[in-house]
């Protein structure tokens, strides 16, 4: 009975050390003079579930693949260089976790897309805090769902589309967190290709020679508080359903070709509470219906939308559109989207009822930029006294814009 | 001091000049007589240079003054409108015409003389016309040059400075200058000149004293010997 | 001539237009700035008024100084005088003291909101230029046609033609041409027509230099490549300077001719 008692008493011991060492796992350290000095060696030696504390030093290797739940700690920020060998970590398993790690020296090749960290077919991983930089892709997704991308850093030194990677990318990945990511000097800071149910927050994507987000074919996505500036053409949203864009801030996106955003063959999308500030085109708008415009803001752009191809039904209410050189521009006669209730900073009338929605409506779309559409080389007389006068003229008597093409009830006041 | 040969000059269709011959010499006072439109200050002008004529040449001190300036050195011109920048005061604006002249002058003494001390500080814009005459005459008179050309000079003066004008004009002829004048009172023509130069379509039509003037005409003065050439030239 | 100009300069620069005038842009400057509080801002928002206001009071200055001073250049030329010093000292008088008024006006806010610290220098600096540009190239244009014109009337009606015409009418037939053309390749003749008219060619080389030039598109890629380079801006100031220099050798020759 005694016996009984203090075997079982072991044994629970023994299951309370085993059950403990199989839920947390061992802790094994890496250090360039320890006895595991390299990472692969560190992996290898790892059992399911084990945490590989990688301290200070740089680790020369690349093609490591992470095949067993592990957690990749970095402590002081590791060094792990790729030597422009090709690509460097590579997750193959779930329950996987890297974080705080510095990468550099991702081999760059033409045929293969190498990355700093790929996650293949794998779900429940996170990748976090790591520093990514002199990469072709960064962070890539391979039909890896429920995982999570948080708070990395990722610099890149991209010049030309042909030869440069996507900061964030995923593809067939499904129900991922993409937050609070900095992004710069890639191709596409963030790129979506049928992935679904994901959601973009706070990141900053800038300076990133393509998009700096770049969706396509991916549905019910959410993006909000997010930051593109000084991209290449802006942010591209293309043959997706169900897109809800809010709150985010596309800044200074300039060039001949530059968008803030560029919408095609999008359905079915709302677009709140979004800054859209000095980019040539806010809004570039093609065959994309059912959308909603809500308490966006156009401060300063070239155009703040401009519409082309057939886009029905979509409704602008309670926007801002703040000294843009061009408000709206339309490159058909005929109007099926509602504007209504916004404010423009070059309305000219009046509220005599006080009511706070002007007693005239306004009509968004220039004459010139009409012009501009038909015959693009005419553009070379923007800001002429002649274009202002017939701008004028078509104000007070409309014959080249769409008739309906107006805001019967614009706001007297910003709304907030 | 002056020879015209053969000046020739044509506004639009409107022949104004055709032909004058006219020498004049050194010393005296010269009244340039004639109908309106006959070409007074046309001729004027062109001595000045401020009229290009068509044809015939200008000596003026033996030089030809075609595209020449420096001669006007020894020219003063009163012109027959007074009309100044309005922005500029009296005073300034003889600083400024000294300025430009480069030459001794007397201003002080004319500015007493016509009592124009009140009105340097004023400017331009702001003065009756015949202060304005005033001050042309000033400007006129305050450079000592051979040559004095006065178009209209009386215009707009009261009696008093009118005196003082005759005495001016009987001083410089007194240093041996010549002077040229224009004017439509005859009284004041038969007062000054001691020879008449009458234009009449363009041409001289007389050139001698006011003697030789009476003479020829049979009249006993100026005003009707002038109406006489009138007459018989309409006669004719 | 240095004394003409002087005179000249000193005359207008005590006539209340001068003022007027000083006193617009220096209240413009102020307005801007206080609205926009951005000196980039309000430089965009200034070329706008350079552009069509520069001209239009270079000319209309221009004829009524001319036609106002008809009997001091009289004066003038009656002392011993070369014409053309009259002439070109009057005309030099005019502009400069334009410009001037163009320069302190709108110089004295920007400094006093911190043009000196500012990026926005080089732009301020290149509108002030074309201003001047403009301000002798109108002047000059409207010299001769007062010289060319006895009636004041006529003269002041042809300078005003002439103002639409450049400022406005031109920038009309170029769009109808454009359109007119539209199948065939037009940046050639865009390029053309811009240098051809100092209103336009002004225009755009304040548009290429501030940000806006990204909504020209194709076409303003082009000519930004063309303007861009230092062979370009080269053309350009040369092709303003053809336009200043023209009308003051025709004025000089005119004047050379003329009776008075």
């Amino acid at each position: 009975m005694k016996h009984t008692l203090s075997y079982s008493k072991l044994l629970f011991f023994l299951i309370l050390i085993g059950g403990g060492q199989f839920l947390m796992g061992r802790t094994i350290t890496i250090c360039p003079t320890c006895d595991v000095s390299s990472i692969k060696q560190g992996i290898a030696s790892a059992m399911e579930y084990d945490t590989l504390l990688i301290k200070k030093g740089t680790y020369n290797e690349y093609n490591i693949v992470i095949d067993k739940p592990l957690t990749l700690l970095g402590e002081d920020y590791p060094v792990i260089d790729g030597e422009d060998m090709g690509e460097i970590i590579t997750i193959v398993s779930d329950n996987v976790t890297v974080e705080g790690l510095f990468i550099i020296n991702v081999g760059t090749s033409y045929t293969t897309d190498y990355a700093a960290v790929r996650v293949v077919k794998s779900e429940n991983f996170l990748i976090k805090h790591l520093v990514l930089e002199k990469l072709f892709f960064g962070i890539y997704l391979e039909k890896a769902n429920n995982g999570k991308v948080y708070h990395n850093k990722i610099i890149g030194d991209a010049v030309d589309e042909y030869n440069s990677g996507n900061g964030i990318q995923l593809w067939y990945s499904h129900h991922v967190e993409v937050d609070r990511n900095i992004v710069q000097g890639t191709r596409d800071g963030i790129y979506l290709e049928f992935s679904d149910q994901v959601t973009i927050n706070n990141n900053i994507s800038s300076d990133n020679i393509r998009y700096g987000l770049h969706f396509m074919f991916s549905n019910d996505d959410t993006y909000t508080n997010n930051t593109f500036e000084n991209n290449g053409a802006g942010v591209a949203v293309m043959f997706s359903k169900n897109i809800r864009m809010r709150n985010n801030t596309f800044r200074k996106n300039w060039g001949t070709a530059s968008f803030g955003m560029l919408l095609k063959e999008i359905n079915d999308a709302e677009i709140v509470g979004n800054t859209f500030e000095e980019n040539t085109i806010g809004i570039n708008i093609e065959g994309s219906n059912r959308i909603d415009y809500t308490r966006n803001d156009f401060i300063n752009n070239g155009w703040a939308i401009k519409v082309r191809g057939a886009c029905y039904t979509n409704t602008f209410k309670n926007n801002n559109f703040l000294y843009n050189s061009f408000d709206i521009s339309y490159n058909s006669k005929v109007n099926d989207n509602i504007f209504k209730e916004n404010y423009w900073s070059s309305y000219t009338g009046y509220d005599l009822d006080k009511n706070g929605i002007g007693d005239a409506p306004y009509r968004p779309v220039k004459l010139f930029s009409y012009i501009v559409n038909r015959t693009p080389e005419t553009i070379v007389l923007l800001r002429s006294l002649f274009m202002d006068i017939i701008d004028f003229s078509e104000k007070v008597s409309p014959v080249f814009t769409p008739d309906n093409l107006m805001d019967s009830s614009p706001l007297m006041q910003k709304t907030e | 001091m002056i020879h015209i040969k053969n000046l020739h000059k044509r506004f639009g269709k409107n022949q104004v000049l055709s032909g004058v011959e006219l020498s004049i010499k050194s010393g005296g006072i010269y009244a340039i007589l004639g109908p309106n439109g006959s070409g007074k200050t046309t001729l004027i002008k062109s001595i000045l240079g401020m009229v290009i004529p068509n044809a015939g040449t200008i000596n003026v001190l033996d030089t030809n003054i075609k595209n020449h300036w420096r001669y006007r050195k020894e020219i003063d011109y009163l012109p027959q409108i007074a009309n100044f920048p309005s922005n500029i005061k009296v005073g300034e604006l003889i600083r400024m015409i000294k300025d430009l002249r480069q030459k001794p002058s007397e201003e002080d003494r004319l500015i007493g003389l016509f009592g124009l001390e009140p009105f340097l500080d004023k400017k331009l814009g702001t003065l009756s016309g015949g202060t304005k005459q005033k001050v042309n005459i000033l400007l006129t008179f305050m450079f000592d040059s051979p040559l004095m050309i006065l178009d209209e000079p009386t215009t707009g003066l009261d009696p008093g400075s009118l005196i003082q004008l005759k005495k001016l004009i009987r001083e410089e002829r007194e240093k041996g200058k010549t002077l040229l004048i224009t004017s439509h009172i005859m009284q004041f023509v038969e007062e000054v000149a001691d020879q008449i130069v009458y234009l009449l379509e363009g041409q001289v039509y007389f050139k001698g004293t006011i003697e030789e003037l009476k003479q020829k005409t049979d009249q006993v003065d100026v005003e009707h010997a002038i109406a006489a050439i009138a007459m018989q030239t309409t006669d004719a | 001539m240095l004394k003409i100009l002087k005179y000249s300069f000193y005359d207008l620069m005590r006539s209340r237009w001068s003022y007027v005038y000083f006193l617009f842009y220096l209240a413009l400057g102020f307005v801007l700035l206080f609205l926009n509080n951005d000196l980039s801002k309000a430089v965009i928002t200034l070329m706008n008024v350079i552009i069509v206001l520069v001209p239009l009071i270079g000319t209309i200055f221009g004829v009524m100084y001319f036609y106002n001073s008809k009997e001091f250049t009289e004066l003038l030329l009656a002392q011993p005088l070369r014409r053309s010093t009259i002439f070109l000292g009057q005309y030099f008088g005019v502009a400069g003291s334009l410009t001037l008024s163009l320069f302190l006006g709108l110089g004295i806010p920007f400094v006093l909101y911190g043009l000196f610290r500012s990026e926005a220098i080089f732009n301020f600096a290149l509108l002030l230029i074309t201003g001047a540009f403009l301000t002798f190239i109108f002047t000059a244009l409207a010299f001769n046609i007062a010289l060319s014109n006895e009636n004041r009337i006529k003269g002041f009606g042809y300078a005003v033609l002439l103002w639409l015409f450049l400022a406005v009418i031109y920038d009309g037939l170029f769009l109808l041409s454009l359109i007119v053309f539209e199948e065939y390749p037009l940046d050639t003749f865009s390029l053309v027509a811009t240098m051809c008219n100092p209103i336009d060619l002004s225009r755009t080389l304040i548009l290429l230099k501030l940000d806006i030039s990204a909504l020209l598109g194709y076409t303003g890629a082009v000519f930004k490549k063309f303007f861009g380079t230092d062979f370009g801006l080269l053309v350009s100031l040369l092709v303003l300077l053809l336009w200043t220099l023209l009308p003051i050798w025709r004025l000089a020759v005119k004047s050379r001719r003329k009776d008075f």
